[in-house]
């Protein structure tokens, strides 16, 4: 099959990722969706989680993502999150850290929409960070 | 000669000691100017993918959402304005300050209240000087603004516009910037950010690339719903960073005509004091030779 998605991670600080790519698998707020070329064109928003981008050279790159959204028409795929961290650069005790920061403000209580963002942000970087190192 | 010789070095010496201080500074703004501009760069494609999908998903979904619901009369009006957090940059916070004095008086006209959010010291001082109210203040990242300051400021103005008017809500947000046209000019500018125009946006995109048929997920007002508020906090962004560029671009810009000027202090000083230096000089010569001819005459009278 000679199709390839061009994909695109972009963050609100610049692009993550970039580059060609066999399939993408993102979770959605219904469930796991998994990208091939020649998707017909799909706009969804995200939650937070461990995005796999298997590209062209067959490694295979996570990202992890705080929500945002995938837009995707004519092989062309954009993850946009805005807190988006490719998972080789994250730094596993810091998010594990976070993680526990975030988990036990939630315990006290602090049930604001930006303590679970918080949350959510972390358990997808530590997600990200674990999978990759599975690799 | 009126002043001393002594005074004229002491001015030049603390002259060339302001020059250093302008100098360092023209060179670190300079320095940090490619970074901000890099950092603009940066957001770019974010931007631009938001941009592509506010427009898609306004294609298909024409339904009345709260944020692009414009309402009938319009009282309160939020105006942003973005200023430095330090002096040094020329005109950079007053010619933003002066701005908004025009969109208030063209609000006022049309009979509409205006409620200030201000980012920067200089605009907080501004108006605490004369003692106006200030509804919301950001401070400290002018130069370098973080994407987490985007939000917050975003945030805030969001739930404020969600709020009806009789509870402090306001129905109408603009943003005043200073745009980057490029290192020698930079323009304030006037934006409405909330209601969101998304029909505008779709033009935008519509440089000969048509829209695809998009399948939404879950569906298009969902889509909308959670598009909206990052769209919103990705225009706050961009106006925080342009800032920030042309903040330091007149920085640039006033320490350079800064350092120009001492320089050229230094050089009238430098020539005021050699000049009362020589006549200095030539005055002791004068007593001198003045002195030994008395000497002499009294010798030859002897």
């Amino acid at each position: 099959m000679s199709d390839v998605l061009r994909v695109e991670v972009v963050s609100s600080t610049g692009i993550v990722w970039e580059g060609d790519a066999r399939s993408v698998i993102v979770r959605t707020s219904e469930g796991d969706i998994g990208i091939l070329p020649n998707h017909e064109p799909l706009l969804a928003s995200l939650v937070p989680c461990a995005a796999e981008v298997l590209s062209a050279s067959d490694t295979r790159e996570v990202v992890a993502i705080d929500g945002g959204f995938i837009s995707v028409a004519d092989n062309r795929v954009s993850l946009l999150s805005q807190f988006a961290k490719i998972a080789q650069e994250i730094d596993l005790v810091a998010a594990e850290h976070e993680l526990a920061a975030a988990e036990k403000r939630i315990n006290e209580g602090e049930l604001d929409e930006e303590t679970r963002h918080h949350f959510l942000r972390a358990q997808a970087q530590v997600r990200a960070a674990r999978m990759a190192r599975e690799n | 000669m009126a002043t001393s010789l002594r005074e004229l070095r002491q001015r030049r010496k603390s002259v060339t000691a302001t020059k250093k201080i302008t100098r360092a500074m023209e060179l670190i703004a300079s320095s940090r100017i490619i970074k901000a501009q890099q950092a603009a760069a940066r957001a770019l494609p974010y931007t631009r993918e938001l941009n592509r999908a506010v427009s898609a998903v306004a294609n298909y979904s024409h339904q009345d959402h709260p944020l692009t619901r414009s309402v009938e009369n319009p009282k309160r009006v939020a105006v942003l304005f973005i200023t430095s957090d330090r002096g040094m940059n020329g005109a950079y916070s007053s010619n933003v300050i002066k701005t908004v004095a025009q969109i208030r008086q063209r609000l006022a006209e049309e009979g509409k209240e205006i409620v200030r959010y201000v980012v920067g010291r200089k605009g907080i001082g501004f108006l605490n000087y004369r003692q106006i109210p200030i509804e919301a203040s950001w401070e400290g990242f002018s130069d370098s603004p973080t994407y987490d300051r985007a939000v917050e400021i975003s945030d805030r103005l969001l739930a404020d516009f969600l709020r009806p008017t009789e509870e402090g809500g306001v129905d109408e947000i603009w943003a005043v910037y200073t745009r980057m046209e490029s290192m020698l000019s930079q323009v304030p500018r006037v934006r409405r950010v909330l209601p969101l125009e998304v029909v505008e946006g779709v033009h935008e995109v519509g440089e000969d690339e048509a829209i695809p048929l998009y399948e939404f997920e879950p569906d298009p007002n969902t889509v909308l719903d959670s598009l909206l508020p990052l769209y919103i906090r990705s225009r706050i962004w961009f106006y925080l960073l342009q800032s920030a560029a042309s903040q330091l671009a007149s920085q640039q810009k006033a320490m350079k005509s800064a350092t120009d000027n001492a320089q050229q202090l230094i050089e009238r000083l430098t020539r005021q004091a050699n000049q009362a230096r020589q006549a200095e000089i030539t005055q002791e010569i004068t007593e001198i030779v003045g002195g030994a001819s008395a000497l002499a005459e009294s010798v030859e009278n002897d």
